[in-house]
């Protein structure tokens, strides 16, 4: 679908990005030492704190891969948003406090302190690169795919700004300017999207029966680039054509033609027993090097949008097969386990002054992000009725939600879920540039630095992990960005939870037990990823049936296996070692 | 805001010792029945899907009800830990 250039969109657009640079600027000065730089001095209030871990966490894939995933297929974008929010149990009960009470900067910190061992530092340090890389990938992604319908610029442009903004928030001020900024994006993230929420409700649902909204649409590319829809060329001049939107109700209960206003509980009553439209698409290559996608229109009981099973993702729940069922149950896992593992996440930790704001700020980061999480099935469902959707792109769904009831609200939803980006990728960048730094340079090759060299090199590193994020994002931009999360949770939930429960609960863990775990976890959930039916699909760009010849494990989430691996790692090294190796405490 | 440094590894009373394995012993109880509600969820979809789409309550099938009592569900937990660590 063609996008016109949005000057709304642009002006909110601007003025968001003009409000989080100032913040920026204006709080440069607190960061000047590494204290500062990498944890904001320790001195973030708990409740500013825990709404910036919605800042953080509610990242693109949350707001615009959840949405679009819900919008498209139904049910199985909840689930995500299900397995998303039970991970922050394992990190207010398992993990907050006590990596407050161990860590200073990083997670390695933590993990370290009972041990001053460089392997420790130097795997916990790649562990948190590998994982932050997996995690940008999809947040530039999400920022590619919105920039194209506000400003009808290129994803590479979209990607290269967001990269360019995150770039100078992160070098400004460090954590304190990220804490800020993913403090304001959390607030309008969450009440934007109770507004959305609302004003669907309001709407209720209603029957489109004109007979084009469930025509098929064919979208030709052609060797050198150009696009065809329906065998036209797309755009909007003489002779042009682009595609319709699609996104309908066409039956609903009792024969109504429409429903008005719909309480919260009503509304998936009446989605229940109506029948909606949803869109399949399959794509052909001609042997002349062009492709042609048909999408067409599947009209579809309201009771199977409303269960699981629906998204390729999650069909091995309706298999009978035991390993299609297991690569659901290993995501679901891997989603628990995932939360309390991500590096972005713990260097929040720090920035408050004690146990007891760490517990506090993960309250009111569950809160805010359990109260998201439940919009999300409103807004995806809405987008899905709303008759505004892309047919060609997921990612989509919120923003065009939202212009399906007016500009202005299109251009400050576009403009959150930019921030949205801004937020996340400013605090990976973070997490990045302090293992690259406090980790890597500092703790394990010993370069002596002072201060305010620590934060000098600081921002060099966080511009080359930004200049490494835009040229992944590009790379990427056909992916779902939540699919690619997926992927980051389970690296590292297999890398880094084995470790840092371990350590906390059994007394014979050991340095080589740790550092074993962290190489185990990491290297085995990567390789099992790359080896995977989905990534020879959606990555090296095979056809379902060559993916599934050639992919190396029998499915493709790691998480059941290489979430025990690491555990089994570190307990059986760490017995071998044990007598030549002090204990944790 | 503050700027002062803060680092790990601070010496810890008996009481502080005290007050966190106490801490730990609450978080690990919620943790054990989260695990149990979120078991029950991820294995009942697994293994039995089409019971989810039974409707139990308010026309609303299983499969969203049970998704949000998870969501409530977490945030209930997390406040009781909050009442049960607030003076320790």
């Amino acid at each position: 679908m063609l996008y016109e250039f949005n000057l709304n969109a642009v002006f909110v657009f601007g003025l968001i990005v003009a409000v989080t640079l100032w913040i920026s600027f204006y709080l440069g000065r607190q960061a000047k030492s590494a204290s500062g730089f990498f944890a904001a001095g320790g001195g973030i209030h708990w409740f500013v704190n825990g709404v910036a871990f919605a800042g953080d966490y509610l990242s693109a894939a949350s707001f615009l891969g959840i949405c679009g995933m819900i919008a498209f297929y139904g049910y199985d974008g909840f689930l995500y948003s299900i397995g998303y929010l039970a991970g922050w149990i394992v990190a207010l009960f398992v993990v907050a406090e006590p990596l407050k009470r161990l860590g200073k900067y990083t997670f390695a910190d933590a993990l370290d302190a009972q041990f001053d061992s460089r392997g420790i530092k130097l795997m916990a340090a790649i562990a948190t690169l590998v994982v932050s890389v997996f995690y940008l990938i999809p947040q530039m992604v999400g920022a590619g795919a919105l920039v194209t319908p506000l400003f009808g610029l290129p994803h590479w442009v979209g990607v290269s700004m967001v990269g360019a903004i995150v770039v100078l928030i992160v070098v400004s001020a460090g954590m304190v300017s990220t804490t800020y900024v993913q403090f304001l994006k959390g607030s309008l993230l969450v009440v934007f999207s109770a507004v959305l929420t609302l004003m669907i409700l309001a709407r209720g649902f209603t029957v489109d029966d004109d007979p084009s909204s469930i025509e098929p649409q064919v979208v030709t590319v052609e060797a050198d680039g150009d696009r065809l829809v329906n065998g036209v060329p797309q755009g909007r001049g003489t002779g042009e054509t682009d595609l319709r939107p699609v996104g309908s109700v066409s039956k609903l209960p009792g024969g109504a033609k429409e429903t008005g206003p719909v309480g919260p509980l009503e509304f998936f009553r009446v989605l229940q027993d109506s029948e909606v439209v949803l869109w399949k698409s399959e794509t052909e290559t001609n042997p002349d090097g062009s492709t042609v996608t048909t999408y067409s229109p599947q009209p579809t009981p309201g009771s199977e949008v409303l269960r699981p099973g629906n998204h390729p993702a999650f069909k091995g729940i309706r298999s009978d097969k035991f390993l299609d069922k297991l690569n659901f149950l290993s995501l679901m896992l891997a989603l628990f386990c995932g939360t309390a593992s991500l590096p972005h996440i713990l260097i929040r930790y720090y920035t408050v002054k004690d146990q007891a704001s760490a517990r506090k700020s993960t309250i009111v980061g569950i809160g805010s992000i359990g109260f998201f999480y439940v919009l999300t099935l409103y807004l995806g469902l809405g987008a899905m009725t709303s008759g505004a959707m892309d047919v060609t792109n997921s990612n989509m769904a919120a923003p065009l939600l939202a212009r399906s009831f007016n500009e202005w609200l299109f251009a400050i939803i576009s403009a959150i879920a930019f921030t949205t980006v801004l937020g996340t990728v400013s605090g990976l960048i973070v997490a990045s540039s302090g293992a690259v730094v406090h980790d890597l340079m500092s703790n394990f090759l010993k370069i002596e630095m002072h201060d305010s060299n620590k934060v000098r090199v600081a921002k060099i590193a966080s511009v080359v992990v930004g200049v490494i994020a835009i040229v992944l994002g590009i790379l990427f931009e056909k992916m779902n960005v939540n699919y690619l999360v997926g992927w980051a949770f389970s690296i590292a939930a297999s890398a880094n939870l084995p470790s840092l429960v371990m350590l906390l609960f059994w007394k014979g863990t050991t340095k080589q037990g740790i550092t074993a775990a962290i190489l185990v976890g990491m290297v085995s959930s990567l390789g099992w990823i790359l080896l995977s039916a989905d990534t020879f699909a959606k990555v090296y760009g095979y056809s379902a049936e060559d993916a599934a010849a050639a992919a190396v494990v029998p499915f493709s989430q790691p998480g059941i296996v290489t979430i025990p691996l690491g555990f089994l790692t570190l307990i059986v090294v760490s017995l071998l070692t044990k007598s030549r190796a002090p204990q944790a405490a | 805001m503050a700027g002062t440094d803060h680092g790990a590894n601070q010496p810890v009373s008996a009481e502080e010792e005290a007050g966190t394995a106490q801490r730990m012993r609450y978080g690990l109880s919620l943790f054990a029945v989260y695990l149990l509600i979120y078991g029950g969820f991820v294995l009942l979809n697994t293994f039995a899907p089409d019971r989810v789409e039974a409707t139990p309550l308010f026309g609303v099938n299983l499969a969203i009800l049970y998704g949000f009592f998870l969501i409530i569900a977490a945030f209930v937990l997390a406040l009781t830990y909050g009442w049960l660590c607030r003076k320790r």
